[in-house]
């Protein structure tokens, strides 16, 4: 089974049709990824989280996921300054940091929180058959499509089975040490969660083909048609053209 | 009930041998026939094959002998099978598999808009088999919130809203409480359908099956001294009335 935790929900954004979503998300992310200057970075990270609290989403679970992917972008934060080269900001006895680093360190940090941000207020806010019905109407290959769609649900399936072992290791009384035993555990823990994330996509598969699923989405969910949407895509596009625009004035 | 044996067969498996890459053939030359009507129960050990004989039947796991006609008709090539998905219904052990949508509603919706239905159809089957599993204040409710228990019965729901011919059940019981059961039971004593059951609960099988089978080395047997109990059974339940839709 699959969580979703953001697809439920009846804010404005959730109401928006897909399409509309997908395709502002995509050139929002495009833009933000290309963005230099940090007077523009921090705009769109304050407004990638505008959108998230447009969507009404819970702030716990929205954090979490952050934390899941500011894990990586720590991992940026720790080594870039140190072995970038350059310019040296300052010193401690023998450790440079090296400006550019932090300065590529906090870009990256910037980037990956405000697109991440965007793409769970505009993407997430929406169930897998949805996002699948909404790739196919925008005229992807159904086969590609398809593709898109198992990776995406396979990360879901891979958090899951991490929280399951986590939990099972932890009630047998392991605690975190930095012995060969824990090391190990720890190997196996990796393993088991690709194993057992992989068999049970195989297994939700094989439920999806059991009743009927050919490779084609459809969706219990209306959209109607409303001027909405397209007041909705022309605020996300001048957002965005208002970001460009700070980018060339404050750093171009 | 009609005798069944006078029917004609709707799964027949001849000389069916499967084995999981590079393991021990789980099913060996297996022979097994299900006759419209028919209520079977299969009783036999963990790590038996039983699961892996649903899911040969439905095409999920390649044979690599042994042939299997579905309501006698031959079939041989993964689109034969997506035909014997809509005949038949199978109910997985573990619901966690089944259940992949967000809402219960979508979930339910899913195997009726794959079968071309409109939203508007779709809608309404699924609703019809919520409120007939007694499940209509769950529409709404996330899939991943659900109990074990209700997540079978929802499991169940995903598979009726298909208006399967044959059901193939995983072990239904699993997680059940009383109440449940007694519900399931009336449940599969109302619908008009023919049914395999896996259980490992012998006194839920003599209630809702006529015959009890096992597996045993790979293959079927009908499991005799409890066939003769479950026929005492059988006759009990003939006098109950029962409802066709
Ligand atoms: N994916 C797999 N790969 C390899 N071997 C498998 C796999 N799934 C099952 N087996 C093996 O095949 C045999 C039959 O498994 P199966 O799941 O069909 O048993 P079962 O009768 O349903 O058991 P249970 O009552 O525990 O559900 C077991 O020995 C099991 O170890
Ligand atoms: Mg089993």
């Amino acid at each position: 089974m699959l969580q979703e935790p953001f697809s439920v929900g009846n804010s404005f954004l959730h109401r928006t049709d897909p399409r509309f979503r997908l395709v502002s998300a995509l050139l929002y992310s495009i833009v933000v990824a290309v963005l230099y200057g940090f007077f523009s970075l921090i705009a769109s990270a304050v407004f990638s989280l505008a959108l998230v609290r447009a969507a009404g989403l819970d702030g716990k679970t929205v954090l979490k996921r952050l934390a899941l992917v500011n894990g990586f972008v720590l991992l940026f934060l720790l080594i870039l300054p140190l072995t970038a080269g350059g310019d040296i900001f300052f010193s401690i006895g023998f450790l440079h940091i090296y400006q550019p680093g932090v300065v590529l360190a906090l870009q990256i940090a910037l980037k990956s929180n405000a697109i991440i941000m965007a793409f769970i207020a505009l993407v997430s806010t929406m169930n897998f058959s949805t996002l699948g019905h909404a790739l196919n109407s925008l005229g992807l290959p159904h086969k590609f499509v398809f593709l898109f769609i198992l990776t995406y649900r396979y990360i879901f399936v891979i958090e899951q089975e991490y929280k399951k072992i986590w939990r099972s290791i932890k009630i047998r009384g392991f605690s975190p040490k930095t012995t060969l035993h824990c090391y190990k555990t720890y190997a196996y823990m990796i393993g088991m969660i690709f194993v057992k994330a992989s068999a049970r996509a195989e297994r939700v598969y094989r439920a999806m083909r059991c009743r009927g699923f050919n490779g084609s989405f459809y969706t219990l969910a209306e959209f109607p048609s409303s001027g909405k949407n397209w007041l909705f895509l022309f605020f996300m596009l001048f957002s965005t053209f208002l970001i460009i625009l700070m980018e060339l004035y404050f750093y171009g | 009930m009609a005798d069944p044996s006078s029917t004609d067969p709707i799964i027949e498996l001849t000389g069916i041998s499967y084995s999981y890459p590079k393991e021990q053939p789980v099913l060996k030359n297996l022979d097994f026939e299900l006759r419209k009507g028919e209520r079977i129960g299969l009783l036999a050990p963990n790590g038996s094959g039983k699961t892996t004989l649903f899911h040969v039947i439905m095409g999920l796991l390649p044979v690599s002998e042994g042939s299997i006609r579905i309501f006698g008709r031959k079939i041989e090539t993964e689109k034969d099978f997506v035909w014997v998905r809509r005949k038949i219904g199978l109910l997985f052990q573990d619901a966690d598999d089944q259940l992949f949508s967000p809402t219960v509603l979508d979930d339910v919706a899913f195997g009726p808009l794959n079968m071309g239905k409109t939203k508007k159809e779709a809608l309404s089957i699924s609703r019809r088999v919520l409120s007939f599993l007694g499940l209509s204040s769950f529409e709404d409710r996330i899939t991943f919130k659900l109990s074990g228990g209700e997540k079978k019965l929802v499991s169940l729901a995903t598979v009726l809203s298909m208006d399967p011919e044959v059901l193939l059940l995983d072990e239904p019981l699993n997680g059940l409480d009383n109440n449940t059961r007694i519900k399931l039971i009336s449940v599969l004593k109302t619908i008009d359908v023919s049914y395999i059951i896996i259980s490992h609960d012998i006194d839920f099988l003599l209630e809702s099956t006529d015959a009890i089978y096992t597996l045993n080395n790979g293959r079927i047997e009908k499991d005799t001294t409890v066939y003769v109990h479950s026929h005492d059974h059988a006759h009990m339940m003939g006098n109950v009335p029962h409802q066709h839709d």
